[in-house]
C-alpha cells in the first residue's frame, strides 16, 4: 500500500522525462500507472465486500507514536477505485486535451502528485498522516487551478481556492487534534471505535465545529460554495477530475469516514441536513441559471456535494445506503459530462451552452454518451442515477426530523435538477445547428472519448443491475459510514411508492422549466445583482483588508530609519523584561558594596573617562583612541579576574579593531551633528532607561542561583574526558566544538563579504 | 566587584544604544564596539568574578585546586569577542563601501537609495 502510493509520487517525478520520450502516446502511457492501481485496488474486494477492514502499518515517527498506516474498508476502497479509475480517463484524456500545451510535462507532475495526496487522503488510518494528505491536494489542485499561470483569472481564482480549503485546513488541525485528545488515539480505526467517548467528551463541540468548518470549505458547502465554479478556470480534464471523484469530496469523504464516531447527535443530524439542503437547493438553483457549460455543471457539482452532506447527516440505513449510490452516481456522470464539456470546447470551441445546438449530426458519438450520462444526472429511469434518486427521496422522506423542510428541498432539487439534465442532454444536441465558434470537423478523438463512453455506460449498467454495484460495494462502504453492517440494497424497482410519484412529477415539472427556460432565466436576472452581495464579496473584503494591513504595518515598521528600528527592539526588550521582572517579583537584594582596592578603582575611573569621552568627542580619532583604551582595560579586567585566554584575545581583536578603525573611518567624512537637542534628549533617556534596566538585570542576579552550574560538569570531566589542563581550551575544542566551528563559519563568511566588497571596488575602477 | 561592575555594564549599554541611535554612520560604528564589549562584560560579569582562580588544573591532578572560575562563561565570551570582531570589520567595510557609492555621511540620506 505504501509502495502503490509512492510509486504516483515517484512516477509523477519522471513525468516530464515519460512524456519527452513517449511523446504523443505520453497519455496513454502515463495512464498505465492508474489502471495498475486500479487494478491492484480491485485485488481488495472480495475481502472488503465480505466485510473486512484491513489496517496496514509503517512506522514513521515511532517517538511521537505517529505511524504511516493505512485503513482499506468499503469506504475507503470506494474512494480509492474512484480516484483511480476516474484517473485513468483523466490521464489519457489529457494527453490529447492539452497535446498542443507546452506545459504538458509539468501537467502531468501536478496531476499525478494530486491523484496520490487524494488516495493518501482516502486510505490514511492515521489522523496527521490524513491532515497531511488534506494540504497536499490542497496545494496540487491550487497549481492545477492555476495551470494556466499566465491568465490573471486563473491565477486569481487558484488563490482563492487555495485560501478557502487551507483556511479550513486549519480548523481541521485543531479538530483533528481535538479528536485524538477525545478519541485517546491518532488511528482512525481505534477512534471509531470509540464513538461513545468522543460524542461524550467535554471537547465534542468544538471539535464538531472545527472539523465541519475544515469539511464544508473543502466540499464547497453555503457559504463557501463560491470558489468551486471558480476553480472552473483550470483546464477541462482537472475540473473532471477534481468534480467527479476528488477534491471536494474529500470534505464529504471526512464526514463519512467520521460518522460512526462523531455522528448520531442532534447537532450532527440539524448542521449537516440544514447545510447540506440548502447547498443542494443553492447549487442546482445557480447551475440553472447559468448558461456557461463549465459552470452549469459546476453548480451542479455543489448539489451533490449539498445532497451527499444531508444524506451523512441523516444518517439512517437507506441515507446512508442512498449517500454512497449517489457518490457512486455522481462521479461517474459528472466525470463523463466535464470530459464532454471539453470536448464541446476542443471541437466546436463552444464554452456557453447559448452557442450550441444541434450538434448530433456533428458528433454522434459524444452526443449519445452525453445524452446517456445527463440521463443519469436527471435521474430517468434505468440508470443509476435513478436508483440513487430513488433513494435518496426515500430516506428524506423516513428523515429522523425535519422531514417538512428537507423533503420541500429534495423535491425542488429533483425538480431543477432534472432542467438542469436537460439543458445538458438537450441543448448542445438537438434543435437547430448553431453557429459554433469552430465548426466540428471530425468525431472527437479515441483518447477523449474513452472517458466519457466508459464511465456513462457504467451508469446505465449498474443501473439495471444495481446488485453489482451493492453486493460488491456499495453496501461494505454504507457498512463502514454506518460502522454496522446494512441490510438494504440498491434495486432499480421498489414499485409504485411516493418517492416514484415525486421522480414522475419531478420529470415533467422539470420538463417544463426547460422548455421556458429563456423566460426563467429573465425572470431570475435579479439573482445576478444579488450575488454581488453574496459569500465571495465577503471573501474579496476580507482579502482587501489583509492587503491594508500588510500594507500598512510595512509603513509603519519598515520604514527605513535605522534608528526607529533601534529604539522598537530596545524599547521591546526594556518592555518585556520589565514586565516580566514586575510578574516573577524578581527583586534586587542589599547591595554589598566591598570595599574596592586601588588598582581596581583606577580600571572603574578609566572605563568610565573612556567611555564618557567616545560618546562626547567630537574627533574621530579622540574616539578610535577612547575606544582602544576601553577595549585595554576590558582585557585587563579579564587578566586580573582568572581569564587569561579571555585576556589574551582580547588584547589581540582590540589591536585590530583599532587599526581598521584608523585605517577605514579616516576615508570617511568628520563627525556630523544632525539631531537636535530635544532628539539628543530623547536618545539619551532611552538609552539611560535601558542602561538602567540592565544593571537592575545584573544586580538581581547575582544573589540568585535557581539551577547548579553546568559548568561543574566541564571542571570535573576536563581532565579525564577531554585530556586537557586548560578548561576554557577544552570546552572551546571538545565540549563546545560546535560552537566553535559555527564561530569559524562566520568569520569566513565575514571574509568572504569583505573581500568581495573590497573585490567589487576593484572592478568598478578599472 | 560585581556590584559596581554592573554600574559600568549599564552605562556602557546606555552609551552604546546612544550612539548607535545617531544619524552619522561612524558614530554607529562606535556604538557597535561599546555594545560589543558591554554583552562580554555581562556575561562575565553575571557569571562571577573571581580573582586568582584560573580555570587550569594544575599537574598531577584531575580538578583545579580548590573553587576557579567559571569555564563556560570565559569560553562563551571569547566566542563572543572573535564574533564580534567578525561582524566589525565586515560593517565597517560595508559602510565605507557604501560612502563611496552613495557619497553620505546621513543614514537618512543612505535610506532613499532603495525607493
Amino acid at each position: 500500500m505504501l509502495y502503490a502510493i509512492l510509486s504516483i509520487f515517484l512516477v509523477a517525478a519522471v513525468a516530464p522525462v515519460v512524456h519527452r520520450l513517449t511523446g504523443r502516446a505520453s497519455g496513454w502511457v502515463l495512464g498505465l500507472l492508474p489502471a495498475a492501481l486500479f487494478v491492484y485496488f480491485l485485488s481488495f474486494l472480495p475481502a472488503v465486500s465480505s466485510g473486512e477492514s484491513i489496517v496496514l502499518v509503517w512506522p514513521w515517527m515511532p517517538g511521537l507514536d505517529i505511524q504511516l498506516s493505512f485503513l482499506v474498508d468499503g469506504l475507503s476502497l470506494l474512494f480509492a477505485l474512484l480516484v483511480s479509475g476516474i484517473g485513468f480517463f483523466i490521464v489519457t484524456y489529457a494527453g490529447r486535451y492539452l497535446q498542443a500545451h507546452r506545459d504538458l510535462g509539468r501537467f502531468y507532475v501536478i496531476i499525478l502528485a494530486f491523484m496520490g495526496s487524494m488516495l493518501g487522503l482516502v486510505l490514511a488510518d492515521n489522523l496527521i498522516a490524513l491532515f497531511v494528505f488534506w494540504e497536499l491536494t490542497s496545494i496540487t489542485s491550487y497549481l492545477l487551478i492555476g495551470y494556466n499561470h499566465e491568465d490573471k483569472d486563473a491565477r486569481k481564482y487558484a488563490l482563492q481556492g487555495l485560501f478557502v480549503t487551507v483556511g479550513g485546513g486549519l480548523a481541521l488541525l485543531a479538530g483533528i487534534i481535538m479528536l485524538a485528545m477525545a478519541g485517546g488515539s491518532w488511528e482512525l480505526s481505534e477512534i471509531l471505535n470509540n464513538g461513545d467517548v468522543v460524542r461524550e467528551h467535554a471537547l465534542y463541540l468544538p471539535l464538531l465545529l472545527l472539523i465541519l468548518l475544515g469539511a464544508f470549505t473543502k466540499s464547497a458547502q453555503v457559504p463557501f460554495h463560491f470558489w468551486l465554479p471558480r476553480a472552473m478556470a483550470a483546464p477541462t480534464p482537472v475540473s473532471a477530475y477534481l468534480h467527479s471523484a476528488t477534491m471536494v469530496k474529500a470534505g464529504v469523504y471526512l464526514l463519512a469516514r467520521l460518522n460512526p464516531s462523531l455522528g448520531g447527535t442532534d447537532i450532527w443530524f440539524t448542521t449537516l441536513a440544514l447545510f447540506g439542503a440548502v447547498t443542494m437547493f443553492t447549487g442546482v438553483f445557480l447551475a440553472f441559471r447559468s448558461t456557461g457549460v463549465k459552470k452549469v455543471l459546476a453548480y451542479s457539482t455543489v448539489m451533490a456535494l449539498g445532497t451527499l452532506t444531508m444524506l451523512i447527516g441523516v444518517g439512517t440505513e437507506t441515507a446512508l445506503l442512498a449517500a454512497m449510490a449517489f457518490l457512486l452516481a455522481h462521479s461517474l456522470y459528472k466525470g463523463a459530462l466535464f470530459m464532454v464539456a471539453g470536448i464541446l470546447d476542443h471541437e466546436a470551441g463552444a464554452k456557453d451552452f447559448l452557442q450550441t445546438g444541434g450538434l448530433r449530426s456533428a458528433l454522434p458519438v459524444t452526443a449519445a454518451f452525453a445524452i446517456l450520462a445527463a440521463l443519469s444526472l436527471g435521474g430517468v429511469i434505468p440508470l443509476f442515477g435513478f436508483v440513487a434518486k430513488e433513494l435518496m427521496l426515500e430516506a428524506v422522506l423516513d428523515a429522523p426530523g425535519l422531514v417538512g423542510i428537507l423533503s420541500l428541498f429534495a423535491v425542488l432539487t429533483a425538480i431543477l435538477g432534472v432542467a438542469v439534465a436537460a439543458i445538458v442532454g438537450i441543448r448542445p444536441w438537438f434543435g437547430a445547428r448553431a453557429d459554433t465558434p469552430k465548426t466540428p470537423q471530425h468525431e472527437a478523438p479515441v483518447a477523449m472519448l474513452a472517458g466519457p463512453a466508459v464511465l456513462a455506460s457504467l451508469g446505465l449498467i449498474f443501473g439495471l443491475g444495481p446488485g453489482l454495484a451493492d453486493q460488491g460495494l456499495i453496501n461494505a462502504a454504507a457498512a463502514s459510514v454506518q460502522g454496522a453492517p446494512v441490510d438494504g440494497y440498491l434495486a432499480l424497482w421498489h414499485g409504485i411508492n411516493l418517492p416514484l410519484a415525486i421522480s414522475a412529477f419531478s420529470l415533467v415539472a422539470g420538463g417544463l422549466l426547460y422548455w421556458r427556460w429563456e423566460q426563467a432565466r429573465r425572470a431570475l436576472a435579479w439573482v445576478d445583482r444579488a450575488a454581488e452581495y453574496g459569500p465571495e464579496k465577503g471573501y474579496f473584503k476580507m482579502m482587501d483588508g489583509l492587503v491594508w494591513i500588510s500594507e500598512w504595518q510595512t509603513r509603519v515598521l519598515q520604514n527605513g530609519y535605522l534608528r526607529y528600528y533601534v529604539i522598537v527592539t530596545v524599547a521591546m526588550t526594556a518592555g518585556l523584561v520589565g514586565v516580566t521582572a514586575q510578574l516573577f517579583e524578581v527583586s534586587v537584594g542589599t547591595l554589598h558594596f566591598e570595599r574596592l582596592q586601588i588598582h581596581e578603582m583606577a580600571i572603574i575611573a578609566i572605563l568610565v573617562a573612556s567611555m564618557l569621552f567616545a560618546v562626547l568627542t567630537r574627533s574621530r580619532l579622540g574616539a578610535v583612541a577612547a575606544l582602544g583604551s576601553l577595549g585595554f582595560t576590558v582585557a585587563l579586567v579579564y587578566v586580573l579576574y582568572s581569564a587569561a585566554d579571555v585576556g589574551i584575545t582580547q588584547v589581540l581583536v582590540e589591536t585590530l579593531t583599532v587599526i581598521l578603525l584608523v585605517l577605514v573611518l579616516f576615508r570617511l567624512p568628520g563627525f556630523l551633528n544632525l539631531s537636535s537637542s530635544a532628539l539628543r534628549v530623547r536618545d539619551a533617556g532611552i538609552a539611560l532607561v535601558t542602561g538602567g534596566m540592565i544593571t537592575l538585570l545584573i544586580l538581581s542576579t547575582l544573589d540568585a542561583r535557581l539551577f547548579p552550574s553546568i559548568s561543574q560538569y566541564f571542571i570535573e570531566e576536563s581532565e579525564p574526558s577531554g585530556y586537557g589542563r586548560n578548561i576554557v581550551n577544552v570546552v572551546l575544542v571538545d565540549f563546545r566544538a560546535l560552537d566553535t566551528l559555527g564561530e569559524i563559519f562566520v568569520l569566513a563568511l565575514a571574509a568572504i563579504g569583505v573581500y568581495a566588497m573590497l573585490r567589487f571596488r576593484a572592478e568598478d575602477r578599472r | 566587584m560585581e556590584v559596581v561592575m554592573a554600574f559600568v555594564v549599564g552605562g556602557l549599554y546606555a552609551a552604546a544604544i546612544y550612539m548607535m541611535l545617531r544619524r552619522s554612520i561612524v558614530k554607529l560604528v562606535i556604538g557597535l564596539v561599546l555594545l560589543s564589549n558591554a554583552a562580554n562584560l555581562l556575561i562575565f560579569t553575571v557569571a562571577g568574578m573571581k580573582s586568582g582562580a584560573p580555570p587550569l588544573i594544575p599537574p598531577g591532578m584531575t580538578v583545579p585546586d580548590g573553587a576557579s572560575a567559571d569555564p563556560l562563561a570565559q569560553a562563551v565570551v571569547l566566542t563572543a569577542i572573535v564574533i564580534g570582531f567578525g561582524v566589525l570589520a565586515f560593517a565597517v567595510v560595508l559602510i565605507h563601501r557604501a560612502y563611496e557609492v552613495v557619497k553620505a555621511d546621513d543614514m537618512d540620506q543612505m535610506k532613499d537609495t532603495d525607493r
